[in-house]
């Protein structure tokens, strides 16, 4: 498997802060492959719950070769587990792309700004702006709501500090932070026919590129995209199909039932449930997806979210011949 | 009341034309509150405002009402207390992912959006947080405040921090001054007592004295 990063150790002791190419926002290798143009590969890391650095290493092994960014999810699903942003600074030290989750659930505007510009200043280039799931659905439903900003008062407030150069207090930065600016959207979940235009809305406050939720049937997401094209936002906003390999039937029925904003259609727990090796299974349904995805215009990338499969993120990038196609070689 | 909550989202566009005419009144009488003294004013107003709010819209009284902006539909009701539309977390038919027998108060709010003259591309605006330290004050007073101020461009307060957060908000500001509110707060309007001070600290150009107003918003 080729490397596809120039992969540039990243000490905070001992180098400047990656200063972003011309026209570009941030020193992000993510940013660099979209604006050339190309389809993009980002993939979810499953954070340990674990003090060890080596146990953030090992889980992001499978992901660094194939995608040009790795996420770090900040307490997904409200279930507590290393930071993003300790998970962030150890890959930004090993020269991987990450991107930064922020999720609105657990931190007030004083901790975000503050955890933005300690993130820019570890060499991380990309951040990812999310409402986040309820503490009800994690491991500790007791927890405090917190919900001080949404996801886009939190992409206004971060392009605020990038572009203007102050936290929203108006006091001044000494060096504003570089940031590739992202944020989700779920175009498979009712409002379907306001998905759109919510995406519209956070273009406006300030998203530079859009991870979406879980994507396991084509045709809504298609639908999805055309409104996208139809309000023009397909050349404004880099789009981040999110897909990932189901287990089993009964690890997409569970996935159905307890992870909020995951629609699954039936036909495709059948497929699962048909067939002899169900994981097998799962791993060609993404690929085909992916291969479908990849017609469709206006989607620049995929994100894949491999939840306890990352071994296979490997597999389905190269078999779905979406980077074979970067490089130039028939697929 | 759930029920009345969403009657009044059924008749947003009632509603609306409603607050309009109400508006232009408080607005009018700004001069009146300001003789009278918006620091006295604030505790029975925010009184009357939280009953007959609270009863047809479930009001919350976050302070920086934007319900002509929301289809009606109240967004501090929503368990997230989302400004800017609806979560990731939406249920099929529409129900919350918090309190799945609710209705999401974001479908709720676009279909009252789609009811009401403009709703849509109110709907659309980028609405800043909720400034959590006026909680509990009344949002009427603040729009007079706030309109009055910018018809006669008095009150304006040197607390960078409210302009800041009015310029990266400058469109929502413009369609609902009380959003981003940068007119003069009388000490009766906070919940928390921030420090006067403070303005001095953040002054960008020291020396300069800083253009606040007194207590009843004259300069």
């Amino acid at each position: 498997m080729p490397a596809f990063h120039e992969r540039e150790p990243f000490d905070p002791t001992l180098h400047e802060p990656p200063a972003p190419p011309p026209g570009h926002r941030s020193g992000s290798i993510l940013e660099r492959v979209l604006r050339r143009g190309e389809f993009a590969v980002t993939a979810e890391l499953n954070p340990p719950d674990s003090a060890d650095p080596r146990d953030v290493l090992a889980a992001a092994e499978p992901l660094w070769d194939v995608a040009d960014a790795i996420n770090a999810t900040d307490a997904s699903g409200a279930n507590c587990h290393m930071s993003s942003m300790g998970i962030c600074s150890i890959l930004s030290r090993c020269g991987v792309g990450a991107v930064l989750q922020i999720s609105c659930r657990d931190r007030n505007r004083i901790a975000i700004q503050g955890d933005v510009l300690g993130a820019a200043a570890m060499g991380v280039g990309n951040i990812l702006c999310l409402t986040g799931d309820g503490v009800g659905v994690g491991d500790q439903p007791g927890a405090r709501p917190v919900f001080d900003l949404d996801s886009p008062s939190l992409l206004r407030t971060l392009r605020t500090m990038r572009d203007e150069g102050a936290f929203l207090s108006g006091r001044k930065l000494a060096t504003p932070p570089a940031i590739f600016l992202g944020a989700a959207e779920n175009p498979c979940v009712p409002p379907l026919e306001y998905r759109a235009e919510r995406l519209a809305k956070k273009v406006r406050a300030g998203a530079d590129f859009i991870q979406t939720n879980y994507i396991f049937e084509v045709e809504p997401f298609r639908r999805f995209m055309a409104r996208v094209r139809d309000l023009g936002l397909d050349g404004k906003v880099y789009i981040l199909a999110g897909v990932g390999p189901l287990a089993s039937a009964r690890a997409a029925r569970w996935m159905r039932a307890n992870v909020p904003g995951i629609r699954i259609p039936d036909a495709v727990i059948d497929r699962l449930e048909r067939a002899a090796r169900p994981g097998e299974e799962g791993k060609k349904l993404c690929i085909e997806l992916i291969r479908e995805i990849r017609e469709i215009p206006g989607v620049h990338g995929v994100h894949v979210m491999a939840f306890r499969r990352e071994h296979l993120v490997g597999e389905i990038i190269e078999e779905s011949g979406i980077l074979k196609e970067r490089l130039g070689v028939e697929a | 009341m759930y029920a009345v909550r969403r009657f009044a989202v059924r008749r947003s566009r009632f509603f609306l034309r409603l607050y309009r005419v109400f508006e232009a009144a408080i607005v009018l009488f700004d001069p009146l509150f300001r003789r009278l003294g918006y620091q006295r004013l604030e505790g029975p107003v925010a009184f009357a405002e939280r009953l007959t709010k609270g009863f047809l819209f479930d009001c919350r009284m976050c302070g920086q009402c934007v319900l002509s902006s929301t289809g009606m539909s109240c967004p501090m009701n929503c368990p997230k207390n989302l400004r800017n539309g609806p979560c990731g977390g939406v249920r099929e038919g529409g129900f919350c992912e918090v309190r799945p027998w609710m209705r999401c108060v974001w479908v709720e709010a676009w279909e009252g959006a789609a009811r009401m003259p403009g709703g849509i591309e109110r709907i659309r605006v980028v609405q800043p947080p909720v400034n959590r330290a006026l909680e509990g004050s009344s949002s009427w007073l603040r729009v007079a405040r706030e309109k009055a101020a910018e018809r006669r461009r008095y009150g304006r307060s040197a607390d960078p921090s409210k302009h800041m957060l009015a310029r990266a908000f400058r469109r929502a500001r413009q369609i609902e001054p009380a959003a981003a509110p940068t007119a003069f707060e009388p000490d009766s309007a906070l919940s928390v007592q921030w420090s006067r001070q403070r303005t001095a600290v953040f002054d960008y150009e020291p020396g300069k004295p800083a253009a606040d107003t007194d207590a009843e918003g004259r300069e």
